[in-house]
């Protein structure tokens, strides 16, 4: 069975993958910050599908570190996801360069740093999938949170580029587009119940998509319709509202 | 974020600030800079116990720790539901050694709620299979078991969430063949027969009555016992067989929005309890079926409390010793001269159980339920009285509306429990909206 290695493996959304692809009898790979945070959930993984599973120290934030850590994983991953994300406070961050770049830094100059060294080694080896969660805030920036829109925007720019460059190496990049999803992340905030997914329910779509070698995943389905309307609305009208 | 929470009840919602937790540390960090907290599960109890100012949720907090597949045990967080501990065991051949009757419950509200099941009468409640637990208490974390830290231990089982947070549980399964149960339904004209079937039946290891308690005259308290035992691989047909622990896939059934209000009256009441009871033509059924519709016939429909309408409803459980049959009759003619009645009616027999605060005492239970309308709670009081003067009490996991008084004079130890918990608890930070009702007294504490 093929390898999955989550990075940003804390997260609700990475461990519902987590089990996802586990259920299905992959081996994991889980990769976080503080890797003691993550043995509850090797453990319980094991328990679960008696699957083999391991925890890496990896720091997004520490681009040098990258190479050496993906260099120490026991195999090389068949499959990456890449999850993790950094919400951050946007007002914060208009005033303080610290909060703006750690949003910028995780959300955009991480996951590149950390996908290129995935994306060389999976294209030497004429084979592998690259998922990167991205986010329906990339789609148009707001003045609510256009900081991280603006770097999940240059995620989803660099991953079409990434899937057009490694479709030649026989290598699959698929975006993920999640709109709200009921994480801890959001959990402060008020979201509408129909419109708001369980970190579950967007494991199995993205499970089934990467099987089915999707190129864009919105997910849920109808947030490619909702972002369709919302990055049509002409920008005169689309400023003056507060969104 | 403050928000308005209710229980499978729908009754009561208050506003509550809720929070969840994915580790040890997130949890530590909150208790230690909040009051007035309450843990809070999948929100399977009915009524106010897991609501107050802070709210805690053990859902994120869901990880299975350690499954020993030879001896049969396992421990897991307090977050993980018995659906997921079910999904995970019984396909290698093991089983909970209680269950109530939905599997939608964490394994912490479990404890809390000290449940039972159709195996109360020959195999207790679930404080009788754990092996041990830790509990944040306000005075830090402790491992507790029926060793150590005793009085701890048994003040956390049916403790309503009062000594501190459950956050790990370490439990005792029960070994299967199969994932079948071979059960067998028996008529029961009324109250006296089926009372009787129980006893002749009692040597079964589940053991439950659907009781139509709208009946009058000669069918009062007509009843279909149901009993059963796990299946052996001999019992199945041959296409079971060839997978025993593995169920027949199913669908799912919800109910996605309330119902209005008069859905739920008399009619169809009567019409639900004479399917039901019209459903078995013959005296007696032997069947062998899976598990899932044996344990949990409700779970099938995922939303059914919605079907009682927005404003809620209250289920009614009490349970009185066994010599109190006379008890019993006089309860159940009140319900049914009163035809507020009920869309489902368990009726069971308790074993012995002589722990500090849970709710089983041998004896008879009875389970209704009620849509919340006007006069409901003077009517529930009038019951209340009833249960007091037979020596009963009413289960703290289904109340939402009991008084003050019924509480303290119904469960002989109380005052004990009051004791450890604020021995464990000193400044009330582990307070409900259920504890404030009852008046447990916290330093704190204004009610009543």
């Amino acid at each position: 069975m093929p390898t999955v290695l989550i990075l940003g493996a804390g997260s609700d959304m990475a461990v519902a993958l987590a089990r996802r692809y586990a259920a299905a009898g992959h081996t994991l790979q889980l990769a976080a910050r503080n890797p003691d945070q993550l043995r509850p959930l090797e453990q319980d993984l094991r328990i679960r599908h008696r699957i083999a599973a391991t925890v890496h120290a990896f720091d997004a934030l520490n681009f040098e570190s990258h190479g050496a850590f993906y260099q120490s994983l026991p195999t090389p991953p068949d499959i990456v996801i890449c999850v993790f994300g950094y919400l951050g406070d946007q007002e914060k961050g208009q005033q303080d360069w610290n909060e703006a770049s750690r949003i910028i830094n995780t959300n955009y100059t991480g996951a590149v740093s950390v996908l290129n060294i995935a994306a060389e080694s999976m294209a030497a080896r004429g084979t592998g999938t690259i998922i990167g969660i991205s986010s329906v805030a990339g789609d148009r920036g707001r003045m609510s949170n256009y900081l991280y829109g603006s770097a999940k925007a240059g995620f989803t720019a660099y991953l079409s580029g990434l899937r057009n460059r490694l479709w030649h190496a026989g290598v699959h990049v698929m975006t993920v587009e999640p709109g709200f999803v009921a994480t801890q992340m959001t959990e402060h905030l008020t979201l509408p119940p129909l419109l708001t997914a369980q970190p579950a329910e967007v494991a199995e779509d993205i499970y089934k998509a990467a099987e089915n070698k999707k190129n864009v995943l919105y997910t849920k389905w109808f947030w490619r319709y909702i972002m369709t309307i919302i990055r049509n609305i002409p920008e005169p009208i689309f400023k003056k509202k507060k969104l | 974020m403050r928000k308005s929470i209710a229980n499978w009840g729908n009754y009561p919602a208050l506003d509550c600030d809720e929070v969840s937790f994915a580790s040890e540390d997130q949890l530590l960090q909150y208790v230690n800079s909040h009051d007035h907290i309450i843990a809070r599960g999948n929100g399977r109890c009915y009524g106010d116990a897991s609501l107050g100012e802070h709210s805690i949720s053990t859902l994120r907090f869901d990880k299975a720790i350690l499954f020993d597949e030879e001896n049969g045990i396992f421990e897991c967080q307090s977050g993980l539901t018995l659906d997921q501990i079910l999904d995970i065991i019984v396909p290698r051949g093991w089983f909970l050694p209680v269950t109530p009757g939905t599997k939608f419950i964490t394994i912490g509200g479990a404890v809390a709620s000290d449940v039972h099941g159709k195996n109360h009468h020959s195999e207790g409640s679930f404080s009788n299979h754990i092996i041990c637990m830790n509990v944040l208490t306000g005075k830090g974390m402790v491992t507790c078991s029926p060793e150590t830290e005793t009085d701890l231990f048994w003040a956390t089982c049916g403790g309503m969430g009062l000594t501190g947070v459950i956050t790990t549980v370490k439990f005792r399964l029960k070994k299967i063949e199969t994932a079948y149960i071979a059960q067998k339904q028996i008529k029961a004209k009324n109250l006296d027969e089926v009372i009787q079937l129980f006893e002749e039946h009692k040597h079964y290891t589940y053991s439950m009555a659907w009781i139509d308690c709208l009946q009058k005259g000669d069918s009062f308290g007509r009843s279909i016992l149901i009993v059963g035992e796990h299946a052996t691989k001999q019992q199945l047909n041959a296409k079971a067989a060839q997978a025993p622990l593995t169920l027949p896939n199913k669908m799912k059934l919800t109910l996605p929005f309330n119902l209005p209000g008069f859905v739920l009256n008399n009619f169809t009441v009567k019409l639900f309890n004479a399917l039901y009871y019209g459903k078995n033509t013959r005296r007696v059924i032997e069947n062998v079926v899976p598990y899932e519709p044996f344990f949990y016939p409700l779970d099938a429909i995922l939303h059914w409390n919605r079907g009682y309408g927005k404003d809620g409803f209250v289920q009614y459980q009490f349970v009185l010793p066994m010599d109190k049959k006379d008890g019993l009759v006089a309860i159940l003619k009140k319900i049914s001269d009163k035809g507020w009645g009920s869309f489902l009616a368990v009726l069971k027999t308790f074993g012995p159980q002589d722990d500090l605060i849970s709710f089983p005492m041998e004896g008879y239970t009875l389970a209704l339920d009620f849509p919340v309308r006007k006069g409901l709670f003077p009517f529930l009081d009038e019951l209340d009285a009833l249960v007091l003067e037979y020596g009963g009490r009413l289960y703290l996991t289904k109340d939402a509306r009991m008084q003050e008084r019924v509480f303290w004079d119904s469960y002989p130890n109380a005052q004990r429990f009051k004791e450890i918990v604020k021995e464990w608890n000193p400044d009330g930070k582990f307070r409900s909206a259920q504890s404030d009702r009852l008046n447990f007294q916290f330093a704190s504490n204004n009610a009543g």
